[in-house]
């Protein structure tokens, strides 16, 4: 979408490129070519710089030719004033590149007689443009004429003159004018110059300069309409883009270890992802530069490169702070992986800040970037300001596939979930460290707030500083709340021996088994010979009985044969018996 | 200010004094134009009359046409067309304009304060 309206401005205006950092950025390619722009603004605020730097970097890198046409500083002026910011103007010119001229007025000297016009200018001007064969020219600062002259209906009638004859050359131009009471420029030169019209401002809040720069109007192309802090430093010119381009960084499926293994579990096994952005908050002391240390150290173990921004200690603190939990980040250092940048946030505002970092990661080319701690940025300035800051930084990051390991400091009276810089919008994976004081201990507690993108644990699990560094460890929840340190320690003393005692207890019980099984054996045994004997008892009585029956009917029978009598009678019915 | 009107005095007397002999204090002009445009053709015409008139033998002018000679712009420092300089005597001044305000000419030459002198004092 944006490289279609890219390429339809493109189709319907020709941009000249400027050369100046992020400013063809803002502008989607540069300044509307062959024709003029009026750059504007108060005293001071780099107006001269900004066509000087235009016209370098358009020979340097374009090979386009340059005129500078100053009506201020004399060339030596110019030449000795740019000297600082890197640009070698004498060789430039000595090379046909670029030209000076310096038009000076001098309005004790000038009678006027009647009708002119300002041709001598245009003379002046084309003589220069066709000896180097310029594209671009700055006239800076034109007003000044107004100062020389005093027929008014002429200078206007001639610089409306100008600016067409500038169109018709074909040059790119720019034209500064100082900024007036209500108006942008004082002489009212916006009129004249309408394509485009660049804004520069120079701000003191809370003691700390910035530097902003605006298109206020860029007729027949899209522009950023914000207003982007920008720095003069000694490589020149550079505007930062405010709010990004947008929310179309590429993502990464790629998985980077924390540095901690436990913690890595506690991110499915895995770690954070590449290009991510990851904060640490905290209380003081908790831990957060041991974890941004763990992280770093990591990374340079997989031989990628660490940008470690500190803003609260000196390099050489750290390192011999985290020597004391077993991170040596020296060797890194040494190799060249790792590099520190340390300074006191309140050194400069938070564009300065900005533009370090960008500059920075720029020409370091990191594949993690540590910021330790954001929010000493409130310091010195309103929250707003450092969250549009960080917001540029975590989109120039995530832009380059940067993973970002930001620490902030909370405060123990606010809430441990906000973080004070309000940042949590942009940030992909939280871990909220935080202490717990119980039975007269302070430990560390850690927890995952959030991780976009991935099942992350739960748990909170208890943050130990060793010296191998830092380990978690599970923490056991009691009746008044969870238990940490000794108390945990105690905890698991305690479940060990009732592990312990469980054991022993299962072993009674199985011998108990034992013994009854046993004794219900013997009985068994026993009551099998009590009716052994008792059966071959029983089994002896029946056989007697059976003997005395036998018995008794012997004596019948004979009984019967001594009395004879009875016996004959009896013997027929005996005969019918068997 | 002081300074100008001492001068312009002395000038004054060494003008009277010397009114045959301008040769000492002889004006050295050079007119740029800028080709054949009216106000150039003009320019010339009444800076013609009034050396005539006031200067008559006593002055160098020099007419440069800027198209000829358009890397003189920049060293004469000329940014108006026509610009009359006058290089000598001093001090050093630019006329610009098509010099029909002949008034201001001749005090741009530091003629007319001559001529009303007298008649002031």
């Amino acid at each position: 979408m944006k490289k279609a309206e890219h390429l339809l401005s493109q189709a319907t205006l020709q941009k000249s490129p400027t050369g100046i950092q992020g400013f063809d950025e803002i502008t989607a390619g540069g300044l509307p070519a062959g024709r003029p722009t009026l750059v504007c603004g108060s005293a001071g605020c780099g107006k001269t710089l900004f066509g000087i730097e235009f016209l370098v970097r358009g020979t340097t890198l374009y090979n386009e030719p340059g005129v500078f046409m100053s009506f201020e500083e004399t060339n030596e002026e110019l030449i000795k004033n740019v000297a600082s910011l890197g640009f070698d103007l004498e060789d430039l010119i000595k090379h046909k590149k670029i030209a000076l001229d310096h038009v000076h007025i001098e309005r004790s000297e000038i009678e006027e007689t009647g009708e002119y016009d300002l041709e001598g200018l245009f003379i002046r001007l084309g003589y220069a443009i066709d000896s180097i064969g310029a594209k671009r020219v700055v006239l800076d600062t034109i007003e000044s004429l107004f100062a020389g002259l005093l027929n008014q209906m002429i200078l206007r009638a001639e610089l409306r003159r100008l600016f067409r004859w500038l169109k018709e050359k074909g040059v790119t131009a720019i034209i500064t004018g100082e900024r007036g009471e209500d108006t942008l420029t004082r002489q009212g030169l916006e009129e004249y110059v309408s394509d485009c019209v660049i804004m520069l401002d120079h701000r003191v809040t809370e003691q700390t300069s910035t530097r902003r720069l605006r298109v206020v109007k860029y007729r027949g192309s899209l522009h950023g309409t914000n207003e982007y802090p920008f720095l003069i430093d000694e490589t020149g010119f550079s505007v930062l883009p405010v709010t990004s381009l947008g929310l179309e960084h590429k993502v990464s499926n790629e998985r980077i270890s924390s540095g901690i293994t436990e913690l890595d579990k506690m991110l499915e096994g895995k770690g954070y992802f590449r290009g991510s952005t990851v904060l640490v908050s905290g209380t003081a002391g908790v831990g957060k530069t041991s974890m941004a240390a763990h992280f770093a150290e990591a990374a340079c173990k997989r031989g990628e490169r660490v940008l470690y921004f500190c803003f609260e200690e000196s390099p050489s603190q750290l390192m011999r702070n985290m020597r004391s939990i077993g991170i040596n980040l020296e060797p890194w250092a040494h190799r060249g992986l790792l590099q520190f940048q340390a300074t006191r946030p309140t050194f400069y505002g938070l564009e300065m800040h900005l533009a370090v970092t960008h500059k920075a990661v720029n020409a370091f080319n990191p594949e993690i970037v540590i910021m330790d701690p954001i929010n000493t940025f409130i310091l010195g300035d309103t929250e707003n300001e450092v969250k549009s800051m960080l917001m540029r930084i975590v989109d120039f990051l995530k832009g380059n596939q940067i993973t970002a390991l930001f620490t902030s400091l909370t405060s123990s009276e606010s809430a441990l979930e906000s973080s004070d810089v309000g940042i949590s919008s942009l940030i992909d994976t939280w871990l909220l460290l935080r202490d717990i004081e119980l039975n007269g201990e302070r430990n560390r507690g850690m927890y995952v707030l959030k991780s976009r993108g991935m099942a992350n644990s739960n748990q909170i699990r208890e943050f130990i500083l060793t010296d191998n560094g830092v380990k978690l460890r599970d923490v056991y929840v009691g009746a008044s709340g969870v238990l940490t340190g000794s108390a945990r320690i105690a905890q698991e003393a305690h479940e060990n021996a009732g592990l312990l005692r469980q054991k022993q207890d299962i072993e009674r019980k199985r011998r108990e088994l034992e013994r009854k099984r046993k004794v219900m054996e013997a009985r068994v045994a026993a009551l099998h010979a009590e009716f052994k004997s008792q059966e071959s008892e029983a089994l002896k009585n029946l056989e007697a009985e059976q003997e005395i029956i036998r018995l008794q009917k012997m004596d019948k029978i004979e009984m019967a044969a001594s009395r004879k009598s009875v016996t004959e009678k009896r013997k027929t019915k005996k005969h019918t018996k068997p | 200010m002081k300074k100008k009107k001492e001068e312009a005095k002395e000038t004054t007397i060494s003008f009277d004094e010397a009114m045959p002999g301008l040769h000492e204090g002889r004006y050295i002009l050079r007119l740029f134009i800028t080709g054949t445009t009216a106000k150039s053709v003009l320019a010339l015409t009444n800076l013609k009359k009034i050396c005539e008139e006031y200067l008559e033998g006593g002055y160098e002018l020099e007419v440069i046409d800027l198209y000829q000679n358009p890397g003189l712009a920049r060293d004469e420092q000329i940014i108006a067309a026509p610009t009359l300089i006058k290089k000598l005597p001093l001090p050093f001044r630019r006329i610009i304009g098509d010099m029909s305000d002949i008034e201001k000419v001749l005090m741009g030459l530091e003629i007319k304060q001559l001529q009303i002198r007298p008649e002031n004092d």
